[in-house]
């Protein structure tokens, strides 16, 4: 009997070493946490898109590292960050104390991912940002390497570069009012939700939308999650805006979007909208979002370069709808972690930054590349203009979202054009004809 | 500026004075803070959603189904949920407070956090001295009127509202004359519940559907009973209008702080309790009930 109690112990024991050598059982694999809104369309995105890089590279047999190949294994985190920051936190701890991955994708709110940021970093942990815009997060980098060196960002292009490019997207569109509606001078009415990653761009357009010959003529900040914007729209309607340049991430693009088309409010709308982003927009709207121009990523008819046709038809594919930009950790994982894994043959984060921060990749959306600050320091913050990313500029007409900009854009004077392929010209609201054509 | 702000303060009052009004009845009957009381009406948008998108059957069968719904579902758990633990006030805040997180986390499931939408009963818009204003605006605020005139008639000329006000008045009398104080509960419940369905149903097409859609109407909704007096019918309806007020003017004229409209109508409702803690229309001590 005390013989039958000793074994059952030996085997108790034997099972609590296994457990808790749990995470050596997968050695073989290169854990990547994928974290995200899970909830949301931006969080799906993040996973689908690590989920596309994944079965590719799993497909091909792994990852090289030395002489060995690692699959990829994937760990889902769900950071509910729209709704609670600490969430995000606990999530982000989870993946490195119980899931002890080897690499972070995804992120979206910039308040979460700062504090999310922290986190990785005191793990040593590489974590590319998909979604999250403030400049801060890579600030950090430059004014701290050692600390943030291991942060990077996957994509957006930081909020400055977003506002540029919003800018030029705005002078393209007001040329093209006031040549066919002969407006003298194009008034602005700044719409920017509540949220921390706007607050640099409204400075930005403050001072800078004078400059482009344009006045502003208000700002409003509705809530990020109004849901009823009607007193915001009869404002700006009475301040006599041709163009409303809209800031949204959240789902107050939505009501915007609707309730602004089902007034007839007599004002293009240019900017950022990420809710018009995506497929689902003209049925949130009930198709009232038509006209709606937004910055966007990728566009099933708009090819940057040779690699995004076969990246959005293989995602529409596999997941029946247009990637947004968060889904961008496929090229976070596919184009720059594995590559730099394969050539250093290492996990080792110190060694995989330096290989990471030095090299220029090619992805779908356009050329990954890092940039420096004034005094030379990394700041693994995207670079952006022609020949690296410059983004889309789409609108909703008809029901199809097209792609719109750059159609013949010059960075300066002397440069090329630049024209993606699948482009198509801007449409104006017809009821903004009808409201200022002389 | 003064007409949108008055027009744009009757249609958000007109919402709010909805949500309220049944509030207060199942306070005043009852003596439930029903927390959940705006879930219900986040369950009925998301039937109408259902019955509209997935099912393709006009608006007006999906607001039928989605009160019949939410209605029903109210009773139910009302009768399992809340009933048993009705003498223990904290027990009851907590419990809704948990219904109503259970009711976001089912339609989550369900639905997933994806922004969704209805087409309105009535497509367009008029204009009034200037203002746009949808016809879906208008509906939502004849509905209003209409059921709170409906709602007036039923407690001032029928028997059931007869018995609901003298439980209101005093549960304990109310029983010893007869009246079966437990099923009176049960149909205010069952009528506030209607109140917050229908409230979902006509103003569903003017917003987004999701799993928190509930969260901003609830605070707007308490601070709309408490600055109206609790439990007090009369003083929800005209605290609607003047926080509804308040938020429509804080657009107009602090443009640059729209986002502030909620915290301002909340500092309004302070100031007035501070001056009068019983609220516009509440009762300065249980005992005068």
């Amino acid at each position: 009997m005390k013989n039958f109690k000793s074994f059952w112990i030996i085997i108790l024991a034997c099972f609590l070493t296994m457990a808790v050598c749990f995470p050596a059982w997968g050695a073989d694999t290169i854990k990547i946490g994928v974290i995200g809104p899970m909830q949301f369309l931006q969080g799906k995105g993040h996973w689908n898109g690590a989920v596309m890089a994944a079965e590719e590279i799993n497909a091909r047999g792994g990852v090289k590292v030395g002489d060995k190949k690692m699959k990829i294994e994937l760990v889902k985190a769900d950071s509910n960050e729209f709704i609670n920051v600490t969430d995000a936190t606990n999530a982000m701890e989870r993946l490195m104390t119980r899931d002890k991955v080897d690499f972070v994708v995804g992120g979206f709110r910039s308040e979460a991912v700062l504090a999310m940021q922290d986190i990785a970093m005191d793990y040593k942990k590489i974590f590319i940002g998909c979604g999250a815009a403030h400049p801060e997060l890579c600030l950090r980098v430059a004014k701290d390497y050692d600390t943030y060196k291991y942060f990077f960002r996957g994509t957006p292009f930081n909020s400055k570069f977003l506002v540029r490019t919003c800018f030029i997207q705005m002078a393209t569109v007001g040329a093209i009012l006031k040549k066919s509606l002969g407006l003298e001078k194009v008034k602005v009415a700044i719409v920017a939700e509540k949220a921390m990653w706007v607050d640099p761009m409204i400075k930005a357009a403050e001072g800078f939308i004078p400059k482009m010959g344009m006045e502003v003529v208000g700002i409003w900040r509705p809530s990020a999650v109004a849901t009823d914007v009607m007193a915001e729209l009869s404002a700006i309607q009475r301040s006599g805006a041709h163009m409303i340049f809209t800031i949204f991430s959240s789902s107050v693009g939505i009501p915007f979007a609707r309730q602004a088309g089902e007034l007839k409010i007599p004002a293009v709308q240019v900017g950022i909208n990420v809710e018009a982003q995506k497929d689902g927009f003209w049925q949130a709207t009930q198709g009232m979002g038509n006209y709606v121009m937004t910055l966007n990523t990728y566009n099933r008819n708009v090819e940057v370069n040779e690699l995004t046709k076969p990246f959005l038809d293989t995602y529409i594919k596999r997941f029946g709808e247009t990637p947004t930009y968060t889904a961008d950790t496929y090229a976070a994982i596919i184009y720059s972690i594995v590559p730099a894994i394969e050539m250093t043959g290492t996990l080792d984060a110190d060694r995989l930054v330096k290989v990471m921060e030095a090299r220029e990749t090619k992805v779908p959306s356009g050329i990954v590349g890092y940039l420096k600050d004034d005094q030379g320091r990394p700041l693994h913050d995207l670079k952006w203009g022609p020949g690296y990313l410059t983004s889309l500029g789409v609108q909703w007409q008809d029901g199809k979202q097209v792609g719109v900009w750059p159609n013949k854009w010059k960075a300066s004077k002397d440069a090329p054009e630049v024209t993606y392929k699948g482009m198509v010209p801007y449409k104006i609201a017809p009821w903004v004809i009808e409201a200022y054509k002389k | 500026m003064l007409l949108d702000i008055i027009i744009t303060s009757l249609i958000n009052g007109s919402t709010y004075a909805l949500l309220a009004i049944g509030f207060s009845l199942i306070f005043g009957v009852a003596r439930i803070v029903n927390i959940a009381h705006t879930a219900f009406y986040m369950v009925a948008a998301f039937c109408i959603f259902f019955v509209t998108h997935h099912l393709g059957y006009h608006p007006i069968v999906g607001m039928l189904i989605g009160v019949a719904v939410v209605t029903l579902l109210g009773m139910v758990t009302y009768q399992i949920f809340i009933a048993p633990i009705r003498e223990h006030e904290a027990a009851v805040l907590i419990g809704t407070i948990a219904l109503a997180m259970a009711l976001q986390e089912v339609m989550l499931l369900i639905f997933s956090g994806d922004y969704r939408s209805v087409p309105p009963l009535m497509q367009g818009f008029f204009t009034i001295f200037g203002v746009k204003v949808f016809y879906q605006q208008l509906i939502t605020f004849i509905a209003a009127l209409v059921v709170l005139g409906a709602l007036r008639l039923l407690l001032m000329q029928t028997k059931l509202g007869l018995a609901i006000r003298s439980t209101a008045q005093d549960r304990e009398v109310a029983n010893l004359m007869g009246m079966n104080e437990s099923r009176v509960a049960l149909y205010t419940v069952g009528i506030s519940i209607a109140l917050a369905g229908f409230t979902g149903a006509v103003v569903v097409p003017l917003t987004i559907v999701e799993p928190f859609m509930w969260m901003h109407p609830l605070i707007m909704m308490m601070a709309v009973v408490v600055l109206g007096g609790l439990g007090s019918i009369k003083g929800s309806f005209f605290a609607a209008y003047i926080l509804g007020f308040a938020e429509a003017a804080v657009v107009f004229l602090i443009p640059m702080g729209a986002f502030l409209k909620g915290s301002v109508a909340l500092s309004i409702m302070i100031l007035v309790l501070l001056i009068r803690p019983e609220g516009l229309f509440g009762i300065a001590f249980e005992e005068e009930r």
